[in-house]
């Protein structure tokens, strides 16, 4: 065991696979030298060269539409969008093309990549820097979406994800890419991607959130712990394929649900999770599910972001006014 | 042949095609003779022929009602046949959707390209061509997965193997066609970017699509050596397509060519360019049919010509009906395939979807 933060625990499972598989290939915008904005990908390319690990041309879209040409022939690419907000441009590629290959040739060319991306807000980022796109891809056919939220996931999902058949969108909270330290073993694990975690179990109330929400939700149990209140805390790991089973079963349990995301409102995971709930637990409902997310506004720059990021205190008031419902 | 000095003397910016016959079929230069024997010479007439007689059918099958949406390959095969037969088994072939001598020359089976446009992935399995990518709707898309083909090629130090990656004059306004040439310089990729300049995108004129003085200078800035080709001369277009080739396999990168040609027939079976484009000009085009120059060749050269054109064309429907109507016996598209290509391993969620929608069926019934 070693301890880690995420940035760390995913250099760790990059460093592994990369090792192990000499078909993987680390490329995006500052990857190679510098190690990447955030140093994930720090100390790679000096470790296993600079064919495997590089720097690319700055332009998202050739970025990800290579990684395609690369993966269908048989290649492992693991491609960094720098930004939430840069992955914009590589949309066409990714919607169009990675999502569809193995349908539109009948399973002929498959395109087994990753697309890491550092997204999420609260670091006090210029504009386009604190963006929650994970909607956009969960809606996409054909892509799978997960975010871990610990040091230890981030490893365990990342090997998954490197080592599924599949396209991957690895969603990296950067909020806390370095605020969470953790025992970490040192060989390779795995977390099965579409599994959603139950971090604590409670009894009145689940709530399910992911990423940087988390640890959000946590300081909110910790303040109406006091008041006697116990929380289920879901934490969903994964945007698409959806654990449907997890929180079914939580809301069965508890009779009431809130849905905490920093995305916009508006047709984003928190609607998709209540439409579940409402599908599988209706009957056990002893409240409304709820949900706290981002606005369905532009999310301000940091002067502005402290009304728009959701803190422990709103989120332990929604849970105070949903079980005295 | 065409080698170095050639290209040099051929620098897009002096805005000369390079051209080897005029639209008579003859040799502009008397002296030149072509680098290919009478039998391969013959052999490019017959599949000219042969892909514009199965185009002219799918047209034909489409008006009938019997297939959707389709688009003519008519005045554009000479690339087409040029490239076929300089691409090798171990090439990849990246198209955009106007390319049908060069997916015949692949492996692709009429009856799989019947199958495609009359709505049907199975239409894209292509069981019989290697390395042949499905067509690429959305312009110039494609272009960025054949630099990225060309990476692994350099990755896996795969020797005699390139990309011929397809696009149209349009596709180079696309901010992917840039994108492709440039990733595709800076990391070597061994890709042959052929653009087939028709002068139209649907009904957009070029000079309404760029400024440029043609579409081979924009190959300059990023350092690719490019050539314009007269499309419609099949000598010029191998010529050029075969030194392209030699030069991307040979470690020196990629190469654009701009194959100026014209679209003689609609964009798609849906499309009407008496809309946008006159007579005068169809005619004026029409003298530079490709076939017709390469028929003037033949003739010209004293080659033997083919002795029953008539006869071949009766032939060559006889097989377009059998593929066309083996594609119409195609089985059923089973709801199964609906979701069985989404992910290796179907996830739970979409058999839950699929359940519900047979216990619907079940009950319907």
């Amino acid at each position: 065991m070693k301890v880690m933060n995420l940035v760390q625990a995913i250099n760790d499972a990059l460093d592994i696979k990369l090792k192990d598989d000499k078909s993987i290939v680390i490329y995006g915008e500052d990857v190679g030298v510098e190690g990447g904005v955030f140093r994930v990908t720090e100390g790679l390319q000096v470790k296993h060269g600079a064919n495997r690990v590089f720097d690319s041309p700055l332009a998202e879209s050739g970025i990800a539409g290579t990684a395609l040409g690369m993966a269908i022939s048989g290649m492992k690419p693991i491609i960094e969008m720098q930004f939430d907000g840069f992955s914009y441009p590589a949309f066409n590629q990714i919607f169009s093309h990675i999502s569809r290959f193995r349908n539109r040739t009948r399973g002929k060319y498959t395109v087994p990549m990753v697309i890491r991306i550092p997204y999420g807000g609260g670091i006090n980022a210029l504009e386009h820097h604190s963006e929650s796109p994970e909607a956009y891809f969960g809606h996409t056919p054909g892509l799978k979406v997960v975010i871990p939220s610990t040091p230890y996931d981030a490893k365990g999902m990342l090997i998954s994800a490197i080592e599924d058949p599949d396209p991957v969108i690895f969603l990296e909270p950067k909020r806390i890419y370095r605020a969470i330290k953790q025992e970490v073993p040192e060989e390779a694990y795995r977390i099965p991607l579409g599994k959603a975690k139950v971090i604590q179990p409670g009894e009145q109330i689940s709530v399910i959130a992911y990423g940087a929400m988390i640890r959000e939700v946590q300081k909110a149990i910790a303040l109406v712990k006091a008041k006697g209140i116990s929380v289920e805390l879901i934490d969903l790991r994964s945007i698409w394929p959806i654990d449907r089973e997890t929180i079914s079963k939580s809301v069965r349990k508890t009779g009431r649900a809130l849905v905490v995301t920093e995305a916009p409102q508006s047709y984003g995971p928190a609607a998709e999770l209540i439409s579940i709930i409402n599908e599988e637990a209706f009957l056990s409902l002893e409240a409304p599910p709820s949900r706290l997310t981002g606005f369905d506004t532009v999310i301000p720059l940091p002067l502005g972001e402290k009304h728009y990021m959701i803190s422990p205190e709103r989120i332990a008031a929604e849970i105070e006014r949903l079980i005295s419902y | 042949m065409f080698d170095y000095k050639t290209l040099d003397k051929y620098n897009p910016l002096l805005n000369k095609a390079y051209q080897l016959i005029d639209d008579a079929g003859k040799p502009l230069d008397a002296k030149w003779k072509p680098g290919l024997d009478k039998a391969q010479i013959l052999k490019a007439y017959k599949d000219l022929l042969f892909e514009r007689t199965a185009d002219l059918m799918a047209v034909s099958y489409q008006r009938q009602g019997r297939m959707f949406t389709y688009p003519p390959n008519l005045g554009q095969e000479a690339i087409h046949i040029a490239a076929g037969m300089v691409t090798k088994e171990q090439d990849w072939l990246v198209p955009a959707f106007r390319e049908l001598g060069a997916w015949l020359a692949k492996g692709v089976s009429l009856r799989e390209i019947f199958l495609y446009f009359k709505g049907h992935e199975d239409g894209s399995r292509f069981q019989k061509a290697n390395r042949m990518l499905p067509v690429s709707v959305p312009i110039a898309s494609q272009l960025v997965h054949a630099a990225g083909l060309g990476y692994a090629i350099n990755y896996h130090k795969e020797k005699d193997a390139a990309v011929f990656a397809y696009v149209g004059d349009g596709g180079t306004s696309e901010g992917d066609f840039h994108e492709a040439l440039n990733f595709a310089a800076v990391w070597n990729s061994p890709v042959i970017f052929v653009v087939q300049n028709n002068q139209f995108a649907i009904s957009v004129p070029l000079k309404m699509q760029t400024k440029s003085l043609n579409i081979a200078v924009k190959g300059i800035a990023y350092n690719v050596p490019s050539l314009l080709v007269d499309g419609n001369d099949f000598f010029a277009m191998h010529e050029a397509l075969a030194f392209a080739r030699q030069h991307a396999v040979s470690g020196k990168g990629p190469f654009l060519i701009e194959a100026r040609t014209y679209r003689a027939g609609a964009h798609t079976t849906s499309d009407d360019p008496t809309k946008y484009r006159s007579k005068e000009e169809e005619e004026i085009w029409a003298e530079k049919d490709p076939l017709k120059r390469l028929k003037g060749y033949i003739k010209h050269a004293k080659l033997d010509a083919l002795k029953d054109e008539e006869k071949l064309i009766a032939e060559f429907k006889k097989h377009i009906d059998s593929e066309f109507e083996a594609a119409e016996k195609h089985p059923e598209y089973p709801l199964e395939d609906v979701f069985a290509y989404m992910y290796k391993e179907l996830p739970d969620e979409l058999k839950r979807q699929k359940n519900n929608y047979e216990n619907y069926l079940r009950g319907a019934k």
